[in-house]
Parts: structure tokens; C-alpha cells; sequence
């Protein structure tokens, strides 16, 4: 039956002790939503059936039966206060982090997450590092409009609003990479706000506190070579050449770090300038100069974006001075260079 | 034969000066379609666009421009007046035994104050668009450089069609009934009409005041809602929530009111708990205005206001339940007709029922924490507004088409397009059900990989839904130029409208009727 194969596939791998008990009401739900369909639809079909207009046959005359009306208030109501109480018990649980939990502060802006670390001072764009079987709190705002942050994996979702703090708690009990989405409109690239809840074993969390880096990190709960094939990288929009390691390492950042959805390599101009054949031209500023697109631009226009303004755009970048080591700035220029 | 009102005068200024409910129920009939294959084209285009995880035909910014016309046009401009202002225009004041409303020339009015909004919202079309969703929601609304300013103005204007025509309304009923037909014999589509007009008078304002301070912020910035001005954000959503709440009843509750004249039409029965299905509307009405926190679970409302909206909201499922029930338990022991309508009304019950059920999960708190602002709300509203409203507006037409025209169209075409539309709509929505429930967010351009099948099932659907609704207006337009000649009650109603000519004369009945029982009175032995 479709009901029952879409059921079983319905729903995103359960990576927290709260995502099984969101679960169990699920089923309930879907199971006591099936009851009343066949109830319903079923009986209204039957009755379709049954009844059919037949020559001579003469309809009966009824208007009501107090009984049944009073039945079919009652159960749903009994049934709704269940739902409810059931629904605030998950939810509690869902909107009240352990006192304990590791604090993580994020914030949005179009069109990036960025992860504030507040004991290492430590920032991160679009990959949170997280440790497995410990609460973690994400303490959040926006930068500009409304955000909203979801992992499906853990059902947790607030949006993120300026002026104020918001914030979600989980705690992942399945290591590797965890989809984020940005869930409230926000704009142009709404839907490449994408970000990576990465869970690491505490041994491996601590290493990652001091620097150690972590290449192709699993999508949890699938085989790492299945899951390189399946999503490795979410990318939307494709990216041409890849000319030596270096520049495919840059692509690779481009992606992680949110540049791609504002900047395309295939030379459409989105929120801002594309990188196809940017190397070495010339570039048109709003104050009516004009600029060689060399190293010391791009490296500019990384780490002081509002600097010069390209013709054509409004200066909306965040900065990205210090977020990005000199090595992974190598990699990104190195990428841009090999983009004609 | 003599004139009715679609002869008794002709020319194109004897429609726009009319003031006659009938033409005017009509020429809102035919701008609510005009707007609803303009917002549909919008609806497959974004489903083209989603039939793979990039670009397929338009970039992000056209494609956020979509959805916000899909929507706004959807919503202002074909859902709110289409059962309300085209079908109660025309048949309420017949069902009363009136004349015409109360007040016909305000009624006139009200539909070139639609058109005027109509014109503004649609102008921006032609500018830079808009690109807020129809939601509006702040600072973004404020930020946006397109021209969201003429889609505010278009939808502040056509909520006063919408005031007016509901104040017309509730004093049509309680100074125009017909001798004889007292509170207790009020056909049930009008006890619905009658819920629709308190919410449409008491709510809209509120949206009035809400889109107000929104383009006051935009051109003046006043810093309601701007939290670099000392604003709040959230406030803008309680505002725009309060309205659109009870909105969604002004959208839900007169197609109610179709599907309880079809049914027992239909089943030669009366239908089942009168009463019950009569003050549930009231009790619906009720409780649209204490829910509208639920929209905003996640929004960073406090938990204690989460509490309160979740339980006030389970609260709306059990008037619904009562109708859904009763429409059911209508068909048992009747002598059941498969015409259009009625096809229409078991369409409206399978897919209202799936709304109505889904309605559930998202009421419930933890439930809509992972659910909201995923597919699953696109899923639910549009199994409650097409499902629900769509399919009882085709009911309704199909319905009150030979009263209104005076002609009968084909039955087997009409069998059909249901199929199509049937199938279609199942087929484009159902499976949008499990992308929320995986995950997929709302308003996204691009998705990722794992979520293409579906997204290509449903947009295959949305063809099947559109073949559907072509081939609809293709056998009813033909029938209003060759359809065979329809009588005065070609389904056996009991309802004043049908005991007049089909097209009736001006002023409805040539003497005034005197009712001497309730409308379902379908006895074994006049049918």
C-alpha cells in the first residue's frame, strides 16, 4: 500500500534521544490519521456504493441521531487532549537544553552560518563541530533578516531573528555529517544556506579542538564511499574547471564556506560578480575607477569585501578577514585563477 | 419567453453600472478565474522549476518572484472572493427569497474596490515584482528593492471589497429573509456565508492597519517592526497572523456551506445534524481568531503562548470533525446521484479529510517543530485550500451553473476532468507530504539530490491537475454557447434559488415565495 511504503521512508535518520521520541508521536499520528481516513473516505466510499440511485428505491427520512453526533464529538476531543499533552511533553523536552549543554553561539546572515567557539574564541562558516552523546545549545541571532535554523536529523528548527537570541539544543548520538537548512525566506540564495552539523566521537572533538583537520567526513549513518557518491558537497550550481589539487581544494572551500551561493563559476552574475574569468581583468567600481583583478583584489575582496564595490552590486559581504587560513586562501585564489 | 437578467439589458455599460447581485456574483466569477489561471500558470511554472535540483528554467530571483504572485494572487485575489462575493453574490440573495442584497449599489461597489486592488497588486508585475512570499514577513519585506509597496496597497484595498461585502451580507440575512423563513430554515450555505461575513468584518481591518504600518515602515521608516529602530519583528507576524488566521476560515468556511447543499441534493436525504453543522461554523468562526499563534511555534513566541495556541488549536478540529461526519453520515440510506456536484463534494471529502488529519500534526507542538516551514505545510494548505475550497468552488459551479446561464453542460466530460483533477491534485500534493516530513524546506529554489523523485512525481501531477481544470473550462464554455436548455430545478432542490426560471428573471421571482418548510425536507415520497 503507498501509504505504508511512504511512511517508512518518510522520514530523516533519527540522530538524537529526542528525534526517537518525536518518532513514536509521529507514528501515532500517522497510524490514528490512516484509522480516521479509512473511517472517513472508506465509509463515505462504501456508502457511495451502497446507496447508488436505484430505480423505484425510495431514500429514508433522517435528520440527525443524538448518539452518534455526541460520540463523534467526544472521541476526537478525548483523542485531541491526548495529541496535545503528548505533543507539549516531546516539545518540553525539545525547548529546555540541560544545564550543562556546550554552548555554541551562530549566527545568520545572507547567506552563511557562522559558529562562534565561546571558550577557544574559535569561528567556523557553515560546519559546526560537535561532539556525540553531549548536549550541545546553539545561542543564536541574525545579522539581517529572518533565518531559521533546522536539522532535520535531530527535529529541531527555531528561526533566528534579529534583535533577539533564539536558540536549539540536541544531543547527537550518531557520529558524521548532519544536514542544516536555512527554513525561513530570506532571499536569493535561501536555499543554498546550507549548513553541516559534523558530530565527532569526544576523542576526535578534542583533536579538532586543536587543530587537527577531518577530510571526507561520513553523512551520518551511511558508509563514507556511499556517501561521497550520494552528497559529499551540496553544490547547485556547477562549477567548471578544476586545473591541479590546490584549485579543487578551493572549490571544495567555496562551497563549505557559502561563497557559491552568491558568487557562480560559470559566469552569471547572481549576488555577486561571478569568478569565470575574473583573474586578470578589469573590474568597473561604483566610485567609476577601474581595478586589475589580480591577487592582492581577490585576496582585498575576500578579507575587506566593501573596499571596492563592483559595478552593478550592492556591498552586502560579510568580511571574511580571519575566518580563512592563509593556506585555504591560497586554495580559493588558486580556484578563481583556474575559472576562465 | 420572457427576459431574464442576462437579456433585460445589454451592452457593455449595462454590466459595470449594474447593480443586480447576479451580474455582479458574475463578473466576480469571471475576474476570481481570470486570477486563478494567472496564479495557476505561476503554480506550474515553479513546479517546472522544481523538476530538478538546480536551474532547470529560471534563477533564484524569478523564482522567489513566482511563488510570491502565486501565492498573493492565489490568496487575495481568487480564494477569499470566490465562494463569498461570486457564488453568494448570486445565489444568497436568491436562497433568502430577496430581491438582492441589501445594499446593491455598496455591492457594486465592493467589487470595483476588488478590481482596483486587483489592478495594484498586478501592477508589480510589470515593475520589479515582488519577492517577499505573500506572508510579507519583516525586516526582509522592508529591505527587498522590488516593488512590494503595489502588492501591500493591492491586498490593503481588496480587504475593503471584502469588509463591505460581508456587512452586506449579514444585513441582507437578517432584514431580506423571505415570509416563512425563519432562522431555523436558513439553508446551511447561508448560515456559513453569515460565519464568513463576521470574520471578514472583524479581521480584515486588522490586515488593513498591519500592511498600513508595513508600507509606513518601508517609505518612512518608522520602526515598528525594524530591530535597528526599536522594532520587533515578531510583532509583524501576531498582526499579519491574526488576520490570516481567520482568513483561512473566510477561505474554508463557505465552501462548507457548498458542500452541505450538494450532498443531501444530491442523496435525496435531509441532511444529517442540521444544527450541529449550522453552529459549528459559528463555533469555527469562534476560535479562528485564538489560533493564530500556531503559525508561529518556532518564531521565538514564548514557550507559555506555544502552550496556550496548541491546545486553543486542537479546538478547531472538533467543529470540523462534526461537519466531516455529518456530510458522511448524509449519504446513508439515500438514493445517491453521481452528478458533477456531487462528484465534486466526495472529491472535496477525500481531500478536506487528508487536510483536516494533517491539520492535526502541525496543531500539535513538538510535531510542527520539525514539520513547519517544511513541504508538509505546503502539503497540508493547499489540501484545505484547493481540496477544500477549489474543489467545493468547482461543486458550487457546477451546481449553480444552469440557474446562473440557463443551460446544462456535458456530464461525461464532466466525469472526466473530475478523474483528472482527482488524480492530478493527489498525485501533485500527496507526495509533498513526505519532502517536509524528510526535510525539504518551503521556498527553495534549488533541493538536494535525495528529494528529486518526489519533486518530479508532483510535478508531473501538477500536468495532470491542469489538463483537469482546462478541459473544465473548455466543456463549460461550450456549454454556455450550445449546452441544452436547463429548467427552473434540474436536480429536485428544495432551496428558494431553484424554484425561479433558470436564468431567473431581475428581480428574482416574479411573486414573492412564501417557505413553509426547512430545505432538506426530502421525503421518501416527493423524490
Amino acid at each position: 500500500m503507498f501509504f505504508v511504503e511512504a511512511h517508512a521512508a518518510s522520514l530523516p535518520l533519527s540522530g538524537s534521544e529526542i528525534a526517537h521520541s518525536w518518532d513514536l508521536l509521529w507514528y501515532f499520528l500517522v497510524w490514528l490519521s490512516v484509522f480516521f481516513f479509512v473511517l472517513i473516505v472508506g465509509g463515505m466510499v462504501y456508502l457511495a456504493v451502497a446507496y447508488r440511485a436505484k430505480m423505484g428505491a425510495k431514500p429514508k427520512y433522517i435528520t440527525g441521531n443524538h448518539l452518534l453526533e455526541a460520540l463523534w464529538t467526544a472521541i476526537p476531543t478525548a483523542l485531541l487532549l491526548i495529541i496535545f499533552v503528548w505533543g507539549y511533553v516531546v516539545y518540553n523536552k525539545m525547548s529546555r537544553a540541560p544545564s550543562d549543554a556546550m554552548e555554541i553561539r551562530v549566527v545568520g546572515k545572507q547567506w552563511l552560518w557562522q559558529f562562534q567557539y565561546p571558550e577557544t574564541g574559535r569561528t567556523t562558516i557553515n560546519e559546526v563541530y560537535v561532539p556525540v552523546n553531549k548536549p550541545v545549545k546553539l545561542v543564536m541571532s541574525s545579522e539581517d533578516v529572518l533565518h531559521g535554523f533546522f536539522i532535520p536529523n535531530f527535529r529541531v528548527k527555531s528561526d533566528v531573528v534579529p534583535g533577539m537570541y533564539t536558540s536549539v539544543w540536541f544531543e547527537a548520538n550518531v557520529p558524521g555529517k548532519h544536514q542544516v537548512f536555512c527554513t525561513e525566506y530570506c532571499g536569493t540564495s535561501h536555499s543554498q544556506m546550507l549548513a553541516q552539523v559534523v558530530a565527532l566521537s569526544p576523542e576526535d572533538f578534542e583533536a579538532w579542538k586543536a587543530g587537527k583537520k577531518f577530510e571526507n567526513i561520513p553523512v551520518a549513518g551511511q558508509e563514507p564511499a556511499q556517501s561521497v557518491a550520494m552528497r559529499d558537497q551540496v553544490r547547485l550550481v556547477a562549477a567548471s574547471a578544476t586545473v591541479g589539487s590546490l584549485a579543487e581544494q578551493g572549490k571544495k572551500l567555496t562551497e563549505t564556506k557559502g561563497c557559491i551561493a552568491c558568487h557562480s563559476a560559470d559566469g552569471s552574475a547572481k549576488v555577486g560578480p561571478s569568478y569565470k574569468g575574473l583573474f586578470q581583468s578589469q573590474v568597473a567600481t561604483v566610485d567609476g575607477k577601474n581595478w586589475l583583478a589580480d591577487e592582492n583584489y581577490l585576496r582585498e575582496s575576500i578579507e575587506n569585501p566593501n573596499a571596492k564595490i563592483v559595478k552593478g552590486f550592492q556591498p552586502v559581504m560579510p568580511t571574511f578577514k580571519g575566518l580563512l587560513t592563509e593556506a585555504e586562501l591560497n586554495a580559493i585564489l588558486a580556484y578563481i585563477k583556474s575559472v576562465k | 419567453m420572457s427576459d431574464n437578467y442576462l437579456t433585460a439589458s445589454r451592452g457593455i455599460k449595462s454590466w459595470i453600472t449594474t447593480v443586480d447581485h447576479k451580474r455582479i456574483g458574475l463578473m466576480y466569477l469571471f475576474s476570481v478565474l481570470t486570477f486563478f489561471l494567472i496564479g495557476g500558470i505561476f503554480a506550474l511554472l515553479i513546479r517546472l522549476e522544481l523538476f530538478t535540483p538546480g536551474q532547470t528554467i529560471m534563477d533564484p530571483n524569478t523564482y522567489n518572484k513566482m511563488f510570491t504572485y502565486h501565492g498573493a494572487i492565489m490568496v487575495f485575489l481568487v480564494i477569499i472572493p470566490s465562494i463569498p462575493a461570486a457564488l453568494g453574490n448570486f445565489v444568497l440573495p436568491m436562497m433568502l427569497g430577496a430581491k438582492d442584497v441589501a445594499f446593491p449599489r455598496l455591492n457594486l461597489a465592493s467589487f470595483w474596490i476588488y478590481v482596483a486592488g486587483a489592478i495594484f497588486a498586478t501592477s508589480a508585475l510589470f515593475l520589479r515584482g515582488a519577492d517577499t512570499g505573500w506572508t510579507f514577513y519583516t525586516p526582509y519585506s522592508i529591505r527587498t528593492n522590488t516593488t512590494v509597496i503595489l502588492v501591500l496597497t493591492g491586498a490593503f484595498i481588496a480587504g475593503f471589497s471584502s469588509i463591505l461585502t460581508g456587512l452586506n451580507f449579514i444585513v441582507t440575512m437578517h432584514k431580506l429573509r423571505a415570509p416563512g423563513l425563519s432562522w431555523s430554515r436558513l439553508p446551511l450555505f447561508c448560515w456559513a456565508l453569515y460565519a464568513t461575513s463576521i470574520i471578514q468584518v472583524l479581521a480584515t481591518p486588522v490586515l488593513a492597519i498591519t500592511l498600513l504600518l508595513l508600507m509606513m515602515e518601508r517609505i518612512l521608516g518608522i520602526g515598528i517592526f525594524d530591530p535597528k529602530l526599536g522594532g520587533d519583528p515578531v510583532l509583524f507576524q501576531h498582526f499579519f497572523w491574526f488576520y490570516s488566521h481567520p482568513a483561512v476560515y473566510i477561505m474554508a468556511l463557505p465552501g462548507f456551506g457548498v458542500i452541505s447543499e450538494c450532498i443531501p441534493v444530491f442523496s435525496r436525504k435531509p441532511i444529517f445534524g442540521y444544527k450541529a453543522i449550522a453552529y459549528s461554523s459559528f463555533g469555527i468562526a469562534l476560535i479562528s481568531f485564538i489560533v493564530w499563534g500556531h503559525h508561529m511555534f518556532v518564531s521565538g513566541q514564548s514557550e507559555l503562548a506555544n502552550f496556550v495556541f496548541s491546545l486553543l488549536t486542537m479546538g478547531v478540529a472538533i467543529p470540523t470533525g462534526i461537519k466531516v461526519f455529518s456530510w458522511v453520515a448524509t449519504m446513508y440510506k439515500g438514493q445517491i446521484r453521481f452528478n458533477a456536484p456531487m462528484l465534486y463534494a466526495l472529491g472535496f471529502l477525500e481531500m478536506f479529510t487528508i487536510g483536516g488529519l494533517t491539520g492535526v500534526f502541525l496543531g500539535t507542538l513538538a510535531i510542527d517543530v520539525h514539520l513547519t516551514d517544511t513541504y508538509f505545510v505546503i502539503a497540508h494548505f493547499h489540501y484545505v485550500m484547493v481540496g477544500g475550497t477549489i474543489m467545493a468552488l468547482l461543486a458550487g459551479i457546477h451546481f449553480w451553473f444552469p440557474k446562473m446561464f440557463g443551460r446544462m453542460y456535458d456530464e461525461k466530460a464532466a466525469l472526466k476532468a473530475f478523474v483528472l483533477v482527482l488524480l492530478g491534485f493527489n498525485i501533485t500534493f500527496f507526495p509533498q507530504f513526505i519532502l517536509g516530513a524528510q526535510g525539504m524546506p518551503r521556498r527553495y529554489w534549488g533541493y538536494l539530490p535525495e528529494f528529486t523523485l518526489l519533486n518530479q512525481i508532483s510535478t508531473i501531477g501538477s500536468w495532470f491537475l491542469a489538463a483537469g481544470l482546462f478541459y473544465t473550462a473548455f466543456y463549460l464554455g461550450r456549454a454556455l454557447i450550445k449546452g441544452e436548455r436547463a429548467p427552473g430545478n434540474p436536480w429536485g432542490s428544495l432551496t428558494l434559488e431553484w424554484q425561479s426560471p433558470s436564468p431567473p428573471p431581475v428581480e428574482n421571482f416574479t411573486e414573492t415565495p412564501v417557505v413553509k418548510s426547512w430545505p432538506y425536507e426530502y421525503r421518501p415520497q416527493n423524490s
